[in-house]
Order: C-alpha cells, then structure tokens, then sequence
C-alpha cells in the first residue's frame, strides 16, 4: 500500500473498503465558497479501467475529477466534505498531504501546457523532483514511448516542447504524467483542443494506457465516451446548480440501455 | 410571419443606404482625428527630447578663450623656451614664482628629487602658468557664428588663444572633483553613484521579489494582507524627498553606528556620523522596493495558471513550483520593473541631499562606511556655481551620467534577454 502521508506513521480511520478499487467516492460534496459544485456523489471507480464522465456544461464534471487529486485546492476559496478513497485511504484526510496525492494520481488538461522546457526536462522534470535517481534517459524514452511520441520526437529532445504540435504537446502533457508512474491518470477534456485526426491519436493512446493504469476522463463528446471508456457516469445539475450523479455503469450499458430517462434525453441529443 | 417581424424591427433601427455612408464616414473620422492627436504627442515628446538633449551637447563642447596669467614666453631660460626646459630649471621656476607655504607642501607629497621631469613641468604650467578659460561660447554659437565668436574674443581677450574644448574628455572621468571647473572631474562622483547603486541593488532586489513572491503565491485574500497591499501601491507614490527624510531618522541618525561603520570597527571621525554611501544605498533601496514589489508581483501574475498546474499536477510542492516554473518564467518581467527602478534610484538627488551627501568631496568612496558624492548631486552643485564654467562641466556631468545610465540599462537588457531566451529554448 501506498503511503500518502510523507513517511509520517499516523493511524488512520478503519475503513470499509479494501483497496480493490482504484477510487471509491463517498458522499462527495465540493463548495466554491457557498456555492455547492458537486452534491453527495457516490461511486467507485474500477481499476486499469477507462471510466469517462460525461454531462452537460457546467454540472460540475471539472470539478469532481479535480476532487480525484485534490487540485480543487488550488482555488483558494473550494473546499470540500466526503470521502475520496485510494487505495482504501481517504485522500481528505487530515494528515495526507496533497503532494503525495497528485504523485500517485496525476492529470491532464484540457489545453496542452508543456512547461517552456525542451522536450526531454518536459518528461524528466517531475520524476527529478520526486526523487527519480534512476537512469533519466531510459525513463524519458520509456514514457515518450508510452504515449506513442518517441518515434516524432527522439531526433529533437533538446527543443522546446512548445515548438510542438497541439496533439503532439498533449501527449507530451501525458507522457510527463505517466513518466512519475501514477496510479491514476485523470484527464481533463483532453481533446477538446485538438483537430480529429489528433483526437483519434488520443483515444488510441488511452486504450494503451488503460493497460497499465486507471483513467478517468471527462468529455464533452459523446461519441468519445462511448469508443474509449469501459464505464460512464452521467453527472446533471439540480436548480441550484449543484452537480449530481445520475447514472453509473457500463459504458454499453449507458449507451444503449440507460436505466433512467434523462440518462437517455441527454445522449439521444434532447438537451445538453 | 413572425420572424420576418422581427427582422423588419431589426433592421430600421440600424442605418442603412446613405444613413449608412454618413455613419460610415463619421466613424472614420473620428478614427483620423484620433489619430493625428497621438501622433503629434509622439512628435511633441521627440521634439522636447531632442531639445533637451540639444541643450545638453550645446553646453558640453564650445570654443573657449583660455589666458594665461603669465605668459611662458617669460619664462625661458638662456633662449631655451619653457616646454625645453630640464627638471632643475623647472624647480628653479617654481621656487622663483611659489610661496613658501605651498611649495612645502609639494614637497611633502612627494619631494622634488623624486619627481619626473614632465611632473614638475606640469606642476609649472598648472601653477605659474595657469592657464584660464576666460570666456565660453556654446557649440552652437562656436560651429555657425565662428568668426562673430572670434571677432568678440580678439577684442575682449587679445592675449587669450582660442580653443575649441570638449568639456567632457577622458581626463574628466579620471579626475576628481575639484573647486577649479578646468581642473574638476567626476571619478569621485561616478564612484560614489556606482557603490550607491551597487548597495541599493543588493538590498532592493532579494526583498522586492522575496515579497512579490510572497503576496503573489503565499499570501491568502485576508485584510490584513489587502492593507499591505495597497500601502505597496501608494508606496510607490510617495514624494522621494520623503524616502530621504525616513533615511535620515533610521539610517543615518538610529542606525548609525551600523550606517557609519563603527560596529565594524571603523573609527574615521570623518565618516562617523552616518552620512555614509552604506545609508544612501539604503535609502534609495526603500525608495525603489515599492517599485520592484509592483512589477514583481506583475511578472509573476502573467505566468500563466496553466503552468503551475501542470506542475502541481506532477506532484510538485509549492516551493519547487514558484522555483521551477514560476520565477524562470516571471524573471525576464522582474528583471525589466528593476531595470526601471534602478534607472529612477541614480537620477535620484533630492532623497540623497537629505540623507547628507557631500556636495564637495576630492576623496575616492572606499567602501560602503564612505563620505560620498553622486552624478545627480555633483550636476546640481555645479549648475548652482556662479561661473559660467561650471555650467559648461555640469553639462558634460550630465552626458556622463547618461551613459552611465545606458550602460547599466543596456547591460540589464542584455542579461534578461539571456535569460528569456534560456527559458525558452
């Protein structure tokens, strides 16, 4: 089991899960200051998996896979009650610390941001401050091939990562995420960015990953949802704009048999 | 039915045909007018830069009448004239024409045995010969109105020789200051605005950008630090005369035995009371704080969230995020708000005047617990001086410090273009 707590022995709560899952969601409620983002969410999500999460603009998608590795606490004035369970830990914990968090569950964005570094400090950079001592080289080409980039870039290592393409930016964005060996990978819209031809790129290069690590995606684009992932949640928003889940299963299930009505209105196209 | 209501209603309230072509028209004219008045305040702001810097050239060089007070031919010895003369002579000479007092005194700065024959030969011209420059016409005058200019001086001055004299010269730079304005130079004054600025560097830089970190990345939304806040930005606004009497109260008077040097040991009564480059330095470094505070705190705003998220998201701790990411890529913006800063800190004379700069001083600054003189203040002592003369040197005080100031910008330039381009590449 992973530590999450910087080395610091502490014991922690008896929890009901074993740790067979790679997340379990328990009565998971996010605020922006008083406003309510995310509403008693309950879920668990499967390992090596890709479980997308889908659901019209602004029901809080965002924010709920940002709760996966506590980067909602970025925004100074979010906070957040329940439980989000790695591993059988609660990542809320008082005595977890956030870095370890994001370590083990790491993420993409929706717009490819490479640090303004060459390609390969892109990549090596987050295993150097993690205290990677092993050999860079064989790591950087071991993600780069991972995120199916390495035969594009292995003459031009030392450029700017920038001086890529948007496609090829975004799986540098990926490779540098799995090169600090997350469990997870969460990734946010990570094609909504990019023309299809590298949006498909994409959507291939996640099936690979699923094989090695667990990925929770949230799109926009249905037909997305329903090629890549194994699972799908639908998130809605009640009047109060507060983000809930619908309904949660298998991604054929969702697509061809959705057990709840505005499960279906939403993705026969009536709203959203 | 109803839309084709709507697009009707639509239509009549925006012109159309000739209503159009009259809005049209409007508009561009307005636009043209706009347009004229910000290209006359760019030819107004020239004009006056160029009359400035016309001013400031047409002081610096110029024709001069120079008379000597006695003629050299007097002095040959034998029909050998004076610049044939050997060393024993030339003593002979200054014996003949210098009190007993100051001769005393030449010798005890270095006896004459000791002395070259072209440093006694110097000392003749300097002090028997004593050329004098009696009158000074502007460049202006000396390049269009020649022969007025010289048709006055064979008049006013028929024993005076006509030169044509470049005040500011690499004998200026190399000599100190003196009560003479032919002998007068700037080393100790550009000496004393280097070790200021060197201090005020050293001081204003690590905390402005410590504390623009901090309010940019640590600091949460709470009053107390909305009050610094704002106190940064009104800071910044506050008279530099102002800043030189806070100088004064804390450095120099509360500080002093840290200002003057004396808790390190230094006890040169001369400098003991304070009045040193080290509280200068301070207190030009308080003026510019706020200054690079407020251009910190906008490097390091305009580094896009997207980066530290990225970061952050890799499992970053805060530190290694503002190290990594943000500070690389807020430097080239940091490094442009100290340019500017430390631009203002050396034209700086008011703050100084009242921390208690020396405005005559013939000693080379030593270290940080010196008596000291700046560009600034050495510029504004002159222009006060009666003779013409000075103003003539005040002008070339201030070409120096021109340069002196590009030199400095320049070199900043250059290091931060570096450095964006590393970060970069």
């Amino acid at each position: 089991m992973i530590s999450l707590t910087n080395g610091q022995k502490r014991p922690f709560a008896t929890l009901s899960s074993n740790g067979e899952y790679a997340i379990e969601v328990q009565e998971l409620r996010v605020h922006y200051g008083d406003f309510m983002a995310i509403k008693d969410v309950n879920f668990r999500i499967e390992r090596q998996k890709i479980t997308a999460i889908i659901g019209p603009s602004g029901c809080g998608k965002s924010t709920m896979l940002r709760a996966f590795n506590r980067m909602n606490e970025l925004v100074p004035t979010a906070w957040t009650e329940g439980e989000v369970l790695f591993q059988g830990q609660n990542i809320y914990a008082e005595w977890v610390d956030p870095v370890q968090v994001r370590r083990h569950i790491g993420m993409v964005f929706q717009k490819p941001n490479p640090f303004p570094k060459s390609i390969y400090e892109n990549v090596a950079w987050g295993a150097r401050i993690n205290g990677f001592q092993g050999d860079m080289d064989a790591l950087v080409e071991r993600s780069l091939r991972q995120a199916a980039l390495w035969d594009e870039v292995k003459d031009k290592l030392y450029q700017s990562g920038l001086s890529l393409s948007g496609g090829q930016q975004q799986r540098l964005c990926i490779a540098r995420a799995i090169a600090v060996e997350p469990e997870i990978v969460l990734m946010d819209e990570p094609a909504s960015a990019l023309d299809p031809i590298a949006t498909l790129k994409i959507e291939e290069l996640m099936r690979q990953l699923a094989q090695d690590y667990t990925i929770i995606v949230v799109t926009h684009n249905m037909q997305q949802a329903a090629r890549v992932s194994d699972r799908t949640a639908f998130l809605m928003m009640d009047e109060d704009r507060a983000g809930y889940l619908v309904e949660y299963g298998l991604t054929k299930e969702i697509f061809t048999n959705p057990q709840d009505k505005r499960t279906e209105d939403y993705i026969t196209g009536r709203f959203g | 039915m109803a839309d084709q209501q709507v697009r009707t209603q639509g239509t009549a309230s925006l012109p159309q045909g000739e209503g159009f072509q009259e809005n049209f028209a409007a508009r561009h004219r307005a636009g043209r007018v706009w347009y004229v008045v910000f290209q006359a305040s760019t030819i107004i702001g020239i004009v006056v830069l160029t009359a400035l810097l016309y001013n400031i050239v047409n002081g610096a060089f110029g024709l001069a009448a120079i008379q000597n007070e006695v003629n050299p031919e007097t002095l040959a010895v034998e029909g050998v004239p004076l610049d044939k003369l050997d060393k024993q002579h030339l003593v002979d000479i200054l014996q003949q024409n210098l009190s007993k007092g100051l001769l005393r005194r030449f010798e005890s700065e270095q006896p004459f045995a000791e002395r070259t024959r072209e440093d006694v030969y110097d000392l003749v011209i300097e002090r028997v010969v004593e050329p004098q420059v009696v009158h000074t016409w502007s460049l202006y005058d000396s390049l269009f109105r020649r022969s007025a200019v010289l048709a006055a001086a064979a008049e006013d001055y028929p024993d005076a020789r006509i030169e044509f004299m470049s005040w500011i010269d690499p004998k200026f730079v190399t000599t100190p200051q003196s009560s003479d304005p032919e002998k007068a130079g700037v080393r100790t004054a550009i000496l004393g605005s280097l070790w200021t600025i060197a201090i005020t560097i050293v001081f204003a830089f690590p905390l402005g950008v410590g504390a623009a970190i901090y309010l940019e990345e640590y600091a949460t939304d709470h009053w107390v630090n909305r009050i610094i806040q704002t106190n940064i930005n009104n800071l910044a606004g506050v008279p530099s005369i102002i800043y030189g009497m806070l100088g004064l109260a804390i450095f120099v008077r509360a500080l002093e035995p840290l200002s003057s040097g004396t808790l390190f040991g230094l006890t040169d009564p001369t400098t003991a009371n304070g009045r040193t480059i080290f509280s200068a330095g301070l207190t030009l470094g308080l003026l510019i704080l706020p200054l690079i505070i407020i251009n910190g705190q906008e490097a390091i705003r305009a580094v896009p969230d997207s980066l530290r998220r990225a970061s952050y998201g890799l499992g970053a701790t805060k530190w290694q995020t503002v190290w990594h990411h943000v500070l690389p890529n807020a430097l080239p913006g940091i490094l442009t708000g100290t340019i500017l800063a430390v631009s203002r800190a050396i034209g700086e004379t008011a703050p100084l005047i009242v921390v208690g700069a020396s405005t005559f001083i013939t000693v080379d600054p030593s270290g940080p617990f010196s008596k000291f003189t700046t560009l600034p203040i050495q510029i504004y002592q002159w222009t006060a001086r009666p003779q013409d003369e000075f103003r003539n040197i005040a002008a070339g005080a201030i070409i120096v410090l021109l340069a002196l100031l590009l030199a400095l910008n320049a070199s900043a330039v250059l290091l931060r273009n570096r450095y964006s381009r590393r970060v970069r590449s």
